[in-house]
């Protein structure tokens, strides 16, 4: 599955949703099944700056994939990331440095990346970005 | 009583709706709407008096200089200054507090010297102390609360030396909603010659406010909290104090002469307004004041008081939901967190519900640390607010439980 595969997917699902509230229940569920960071990543290094909820971002580079974990205190963020994880996780740092973000925007979560939203999704894409772009 | 029905009438925005629902809005001490009597003020404004203010001698900079003073007098008359000389325009309380920080601790503050601050400030009157202080070579000190949420007054004449300049307190908490006994801490600071700044930012669109029976030194409030204009606020000082503190900002409007080398500076209030006034800005304040004293405040409180208690009761009432602060009788405010739940994800959920809410920190980092969380879920209350808007927070916080704390959970 290509990674738009996966971004046309997400679009998908949100499309059959009805509602925001359904929406919203589908991201804190999401949010409840990321998994578990390893404390010893939370570190201040690893803290994104500027989100009114907590979150910590890690990568690895594996025969050539990034692997990402990632963390946050809030419930929403949890259920963004994993959103983001879906799309960018087990792919190649050059895909994913190169990749356009578009599924929030389709999905109806593009307020989320105004500055003035205070869970720093922007922020994390950006980060994940850099990551990639220090992995190539 | 208050017509309540008409009063929403007089807001425009309240007929919006928000996600295809009525518009619920709980985010008051974050801004206030406007009611239509303020918008059409601001509008009449600038269709027929726009002009400079104290600049030209033409037909409509005097109409626009007159109508920029007689709303400094709606002011002096609102909070009970003795003189219009004692009311400075502003930006904003930010701004109005910076003044002070700047002016009175240039003429005043020396190395050594001491300010007082409380642990339930707004970032906004603990910021422009520490920089004043670190300027000066000066010290901070802080009045503690205690686990109630309310400032331990009987540390007060402890930590008062007799190099302390100045005390800064706010009258009510923008957080908590405590309203501080502000008599009793001005006559305790003053049996010791400590002067007193108060934030009234809180304060001022739910409580009456006489600054000559308060006693206070200074009092700062923005017109956007009390239905008017973003972008206007108001300094009180005493006449005696801003005589003694030199300018805050130069330029137009605050001088007397200017020569290349040096320049006499304008009389009070004028030597602190530099640049344009914001005349439309006063003059909202000023259609604010109007519209607050039409309904009449005593009746405002009234009702403000008694849907507040109703909303403390309610939201205290819910399991799984911490209220913070455990004192008497709370104004405007009310901070709580659902167990186990971001305060962030509270307002994601209650915002999809057409709820306006805030949570974060509420510009009140010390205060956070204080009670051991990173944030809360703040409601704050307005005029136009129901006991209906109340019913729906509950049964939106309720939801808010239901699908944070559900174990049901979707596939991958």
């Amino acid at each position: 599955m290509s990674i738009n595969d996966i971004q046309d997917d997400i679009v998908t699902t949100f499309d059959e949703l009805d509602d925001w509230m359904d929406k919203y229940e589908y991201i804190i569920n999401l949010g409840k099944l990321l998994e578990p960071m390893d404390p010893a990543l939370k570190t201040q290094a690893n803290t994104i700056s500027g989100c009114q909820a907590k979150v910590w971002l890690y990568a690895e580079v594996n025969d050539g994939k990034m692997y990402f974990h990632a963390d946050s205190d809030a419930l929403i963020t949890k259920g963004l990331i994993m959103l983001l994880l879906k799309v960018m996780d087990k792919q190649p740092p050059a895909t994913v440095a190169e990749t356009d973000i578009y599924f929030i925007d389709r999905v109806g979560l593009s307020s989320n990346l105004s500055p003035s939203r205070a869970n720093g999704l922007a922020s994390i894409i950006k980060n994940i970005k850099i990551l990639a772009r220090k992995a190539i | 009583m208050l017509d309540i029905d008409t009063i929403r009438n007089d807001f425009p925005i309240l007929r919006e709706k928000v996600y295809g629902k009525p518009l619920v809005y709980l985010d008051n001490a974050a801004t206030t709407h406007k009611p239509q009597s303020v918008l059409d003020r601001v509008i009449n404004h600038y269709s027929r008096q726009n002009s400079n203010c104290h600049r030209g001698a033409h037909f409509l900079s005097e109409q626009a200089s007159a109508a920029y003073e007689s709303a400094r007098e709606s002011v002096r008359s609102f909070i009970n200054a003795q003189s219009p000389a004692e009311i400075i325009f502003t930006r904003g309380t930010t701004e109005s507090i910076n003044l002070v920080a700047e002016s009175f601790g240039r003429k005043f503050v020396r190395a050594d010297d001491e300010i007082i601050i409380t642990q339930m400030e707004h970032h906004s009157n603990i910021v422009p102390w520490q920089r004043l202080c670190e300027s000066r070579g000066a010290r901070l000190k802080v009045l503690p609360m205690n686990k109630k949420g309310m400032l331990k007054l009987d540390r007060l004449s402890k930590l008062i030396t007799e190099n302390t300049k100045l005390l800064c307190v706010s009258y009510v908490s923008n957080t908590l909603g405590i309203v501080n006994p502000i008599r009793e801490i001005i006559d305790l600071a003053h049996r010791y010659d400590v002067a007193v700044l108060v934030d009234a930012a809180q304060a001022v669109q739910h409580i009456p406010l006489d600054v000559q029976e308060m006693d206070c030194d200074f009092l700062a409030f923005s017109g956007h909290k009390m239905y008017a204009e973003t972008g206007i606020g108001v300094l009180y000082g005493k006449q005696r104090w801003l005589e003694a503190m030199p300018p805050y900002q130069s330029g137009g409007g605050m001088i007397g002469n200017v020569g290349l080398r040096e320049s006499t500076y304008a009389e009070l209030p004028l030597k602190f307004e530099a640049g344009t006034a914001n005349a439309a800005g006063a003059i909202s304040l000023q259609a604010a004041i109007d519209y607050l004293q039409e309904i009449g405040l005593d009746a405002i409180v009234n009702y403000e008081n008694e849907l507040i208690n109703r909303a403390v009761e309610s939201i205290a009432s819910l399991e799984g939901v911490i209220v913070y602060g455990d004192f008497p009788q709370r104004c405007g405010v009310v901070s709580f967190n659902l167990e186990n739940a971001h305060p962030y994800d509270v307002g994601m959920i209650l915002d999809k519900l057409a709820i306006a809410v805030r949570s974060g920190n509420h510009c009140a980092q010390p205060l956070m640390e204080h009670l051991g969380i990173s944030g809360t879920v703040r409601i704050s209350l307005a005029l136009y607010n129901t006991p209906q808007e109340i019913d729906k927070l509950i049964a939106g916080v309720e939801k808010c439980r239901d699908m944070i704390g559900s174990r049901y959970v979707t596939t991958k």
